[in-house]
Order: C-alpha cells, then sequence, then structure tokens
C-alpha cells in the first residue's frame, strides 16, 4: 500500500526570490503592448545606435575569429584604456590590479554586493534610484535601509538626509548620480558633505556613476577623489549610456585591489568574463568614439532644454535635472500612478511613476528624453492636451 | 558653442525646426533666435533651405551625372571666371573646385540622359578652358546630406525600461 506523501514543490521559488516584489513598471509595460502609436518618454536607454565605428570593429573582431573567453577581469588592452579614460574624474586606477570589466554595471554591481555584504549587513539606499539595488542587496541576504532623498533638495544625497535615515548604522552606501530617475546630479560640495559623513561613521560607498558623461552643468565629481574616500569606495562605469552600447552589455569596477580580488571571485564563477565581442567594442569606443559621445551629449542637452521649456510652459514643476537623460517633474494632480496611467489610456504617451524608483519618488513622474526631438514635441504636445 | 554656430548647427540638422523650438532648445529668447538666423541669412552664411529628397522616389525621377571637367588657365582666365560660366546654368546642380585628376566636380541634372548629354556637349565642352570632360551617370543614391535612403530604422526600443 502506498502512501501518498505531500511535497512542496522542489522547483518553487527560493525565500530569497519570493522576497523581491515584481517591478513596479511591469503593469505599464503590458497596457502599452497592446496599444499602437505610444510614444515613449519612459525608456531608460538612449535612441542612439552604438557609434558606427564600435560596432565595426565588433564585427571586425568576429571575423577574425576572436570570440573565446578572455582574461577573467577583461581584456588589459580595455583596462589600460579604462584607467586612462578614467583620469578625466580624476580617478587613478591600476589597470592590472584595481579593474574589472563585467558584463554591464549591473553585473558588477551585484558582484559586489555579493562581495561585500555578510547576512544581516546593512546597505543603505539612496532614493529615488536605480532598481537593481534592492534586489541586489536582497539576493545577497543584506538589509536595506532606504536613505529618502528630497524634492525641496532637487533629488541630491545630503548629510541630513543620511542622518535622519539612521545611516550611520550601515556598512555600505549605494548611490547613483548623475541619477536615474531624476536626472540630478551632485556637485564637489555636497559630494564632500557626503564624503565626510561616510568617512565619520566608516561607511563603504558604492557610487554608481554610469552616466558621468552625462553631466551638462559643470563637471562630475567622483566621491572616490575626496580625502580618505579611495579607499572605501567602488566606483561602477561602463558604456552603456555615454556609447549607446546597453545591448553589448559592457561595464566595469574600480576599487581598491583587495575589492577588485573578492569582486572576482563572484565574477570568475557566475560570469567568467565579459563578452569578448564587446570588449573589442570598447576598446574601439574609447579609442575613437569620443566625438560621438559629444555629440550624443549635445543632441540630449538640447533636448534636455526643449522638454525644461515645454514642462514649464505647461505649468508642470519640475526642477532643473542637469544629468543623465531624465527629468522628474510634479505629477499634474499628485498621483503620480494614476496620472501615468490615465496619460497612457488616453493620449498613449508613456512615462513611469517615481515611486517605482522608491517611496521618496511618489508624486514625481520620471520623462526620459532619450528620443527623437519629434517624439519628444510629439509626447508633449499630448501631454498639454491631456491636462488641459 | 556660441549661439550662431549652435543655430547653424540645428538648422542643418533640421532646417524646419520652429523658432520657437530652436529657442528652447539652446535657451535663447525667441526674438534672439529670429535675429541671429535673419543675420545668418543676410551675410550669405545660409544660402537657402531645402528638403533632402531621395532622387528615387521623385515621379519622374530625374537623370543626374558626375562631370569632371578639366581645364587650362592662361593669363586672362581663372578658375573663378571659369566657374562663374559654368554655375549660371540651371542643370548645373552643384560644382566644385576639387584637388587631383581633375579640376571641377560638377553635377548636372536633367530629365533625360539625352538632356544630360546635350548639355554637356553643348554648354560644357565647347568653353574654350576646357580641355576635357568625363561624364559618370549616377546610378543610385545611397546617402546625401547626412541622410542615408531606403527603410527608416525602426525604434525598437521596450516602451518600459528601468
Amino acid at each position: 500500500m502506498s502512501r501518498e506523501r505531500e511535497r512542496p514543490d522542489p522547483l518553487a521559488p527560493s525565500q530569497r526570490v519570493a522576497s523581491v516584489p515584481e517591478s513596479g513598471i511591469r503593469r505599464f509595460f503590458e497596457l502599452a503592448a497592446e496599444m499602437d502609436d505610444v510614444v515613449s518618454l519612459g525608456v531608460g536607454e538612449p535612441d542612439f545606435a552604438a557609434p558606427y565605428r564600435a560596432r565595426e570593429a565588433a564585427i571586425d573582431s568576429l571575423q577574425r575569429g576572436k570570440t573565446s573567453y578572455t582574461a577573467n577581469r577583461g581584456m588589459s588592452e580595455l583596462r589600460e584604456r579604462i584607467a586612462e579614460r578614467v583620469t578625466r574624474y580624476g580617478l587613478d586606477y591600476d589597470p592590472e590590479r584595481e579593474i574589472l570589466v563585467t558584463a554591464g554595471a549591473s553585473e558588477a554591481i551585484d558582484a559586489a554586493f555579493r562581495a561585500l555584504v555578510d547576512p544581516g549587513d546593512t546597505v543603505a539606499v539612496a532614493q529615488p534610484s536605480y532598481v537593481s539595488y534592492e534586489p541586489g542587496i536582497r539576493f545577497a541576504d543584506g538589509e536595506v535601509l532606504r536613505v529618502p532623498t528630497r524634492a525641496e533638495d532637487e533629488f541630491v544625497l545630503t548629510r541630513e538626509a543620511l542622518e535622519a535615515a539612521d545611516a550611520e548604522r550601515a556598512e555600505l552606501l549605494v548611490y547613483c548620480y548623475p541619477n536615474n530617475p531624476t536626472g540630478a546630479t551632485m556637485d564637489a560640495d555636497e559630494i564632500a558633505e557626503v564624503a565626510a559623513f561616510c568617512r565619520d561613521h566608516d561607511l563603504g560607498v558604492l557610487a554608481d556613476e554610469i552616466y558621468a558623461a552625462l553631466t551638462y552643468e559643470g563637471e562630475h565629481v567622483s566621491i572616490a577623489t575626496q580625502p580618505g574616500m579611495r579607499e572605501r569606495t567602488v566606483v561602477f562605469n561602463g558604456f552603456s549610456k555615454a556609447y549607446a552600447m546597453t545591448g553589448l552589455r559592457l561595464g566595469y569596477a574600480l576599487a581598491p585591489e583587495r575589492v577588485v580580488e573578492s569582486m572576482n571571485r563572484v565574477h570568475q564563477y557566475t560570469m567568467l568574463s565579459a563578452p569578448t565581442t564587446a570588449q573589442y567594442a570598447a576598446i574601439e569606443a574609447l579609442d575613437n568614439c569620443g566625438s560621438d559621445v559629444a555629440e550624443m551629449r549635445t543632441q540630449y542637452d538640447r533636448r534636455r532644454n526643449f522638454v525644461l521649456s515645454r514642462l514649464d510652459e505647461m505649468g508642470i514643476d519640475c526642477f532643473e535635472a542637469t544629468g543623465a537623460f531624465y527629468v522628474f517633474p510634479e505629477a499634474p494632480g499628485g498621483d503620480a500612478s494614476a496620472f501615468a496611467e490615465d496619460l497612457l489610456q488616453a493620449e498613449q504617451v508613456a512615462v513611469v511613476p517615481g515611486d517605482a524608483f522608491g517611496a521618496s519618488g511618489d508624486g514625481h513622474l520620471r520623462m526620459s528624453y532619450a528620443s527623437s526631438l519629434d517624439d519628444l514635441r510629439t509626447a508633449m504636445d499630448r501631454i498639454e492636451r491631456f491636462i488641459d | 558653442m556660441d549661439e550662431r554656430a549652435e543655430l547653424l548647427d540645428l538648422l542643418r540638422e533640421n532646417a524646419r525646426y520652429s523658432t520657437a523650438d530652436l529657442a528652447r532648445m539652446t535657451g535663447e529668447s525667441e526674438q534672439a533666435v529670429e535675429g541671429a538666423i535673419a543675420t545668418l541669412e543676410s551675410d550669405g552664411t545660409i544660402a537657402g533651405y531645402q528638403a533632402v529628397v531621395d532622387p528615387a522616389k521623385r515621379e519622374p525621377e530625374p537623370v543626374r551625372a558626375h562631370v569632371e571637367c578639366n581645364v587650362t588657365l592662361d593669363r586672362e582666365t581663372s578658375y573663378d571666371d571659369i566657374a562663374e560660366r559654368l554655375a549660371g546654368f540651371p542643370e548645373v546642380a552643384s560644382l566644385r573646385l576639387v584637388s587631383g585628376d581633375y579640376d571641377f566636380a560638377m553635377e548636372v541634372e536633367a530629365d533625360s540622359m539625352g538632356e544630360v548629354s546635350r548639355f554637356v556637349s553643348e554648354k560644357v565642352a565647347p568653353v574654350p578652358e576646357i580641355t576635357q570632360t568625363v561624364t559618370h551617370y549616377i546610378m543610385d543614391t545611397y546617402k546625401r546630406a547626412g541622410h542615408r535612403f531606403g527603410d527608416g530604422e525602426a525604434d525598437d526600443r521596450l516602451a518600459y525600461s528601468p
């Protein structure tokens, strides 16, 4: 006589995965998928293709049969060029020991969480922010401590915000400036204030600087250039935003030798090495695509001015975003989710409600201006009609 | 970039941008933009505005040829004099003095091959200083004034991404 034994599903999601909610923009994605003629300001990637020379270099590497793994840390020719490139931000890293090339900055950030976070460690996350930090921390069994930045500070991270959130009890702080989703940037004084807090309370910093090249007012400031900060900072950057290479998946981390060694332990067992074809494209990008980056930056800046002007003329409140390719206006009427959904239904314009990036983004909308001016004009005309 | 260079850059990108949009993109007032464009026009920097048209989609499709012209100069005749004489013909769409194996690169446009041939043999070749012409009929155009012809590339990005 056999007995039926109730066994739980062996392929049920782990508690770790189950604890991470689905992305907040999924619902909008499904709504938009059923519509024609959507003009999207909801896209978090450039509308440009990768520079033609970089694409050619990728093709050429394939034709020459360069399809094997590379060194775990990335090709040395690439690491040397990255080291050279980041000197423009005053950063000085040894290509042999202090640079790790990854499959997008996203992989580097995940590797850093897994390499540095012990179960129960607290990681402070400045919000609103890119959506991957919280899940990454949870996958590493860390505790998330949210640090809301405020609209009245134009979403800059301040010492007051860190203190108000009790961030001194965290082991690590992660942030992204120029910021996705707000477009905020931080100047030298503001960065110095955050650096002082981290030194005072002995916090490590994970600085996501993927949008560094897209800074429109003043120069990008890396926290790793602040006194005493290089030893406690991991800087993330990559090719997705500045070089419009999102699909090629190539990023990098800059960190002290011991940190790169720990991260590489994760990286070598999960990714082995970053995509080889993309590394060849990246070498060409760093050698010969500076003018492409400058041209895209010029285009973004014009569009930024255009969108900010149109919003202002419509009476929609928006601080002057000075980085990345986002503006973060207040949602007319206050309810950002309802506004985004109604706008999509009524006028087929896609924008993302700010709370998708953390509760402190509530009441705002992320609008990406990584779209052609024609599309931006159409979107603004439709928004104007919608709020009328 | 100064205001003049910025406006030129924008108008070369798309001459149909409205004054209001040019003002929004550059952060200048509409009045300032109008004034700057008026200056660019009156000082001859902007000679005109025209659409970039795919010749294959014009009906009837015009015939175009790239004509190489060699010249010999004498004491009384300069390149400018010859250019002046050639540029006056409405069939000459563009005329450039170039370095290399020949002197003038001329683009000729007319309604038929016969018209192009007659123009070259009756109007260009007889010019006394012109010693030789080589006519290349244009068979297809892939790119012009920075614009590629053919099917446009669709934006295949996801409508929402983080």
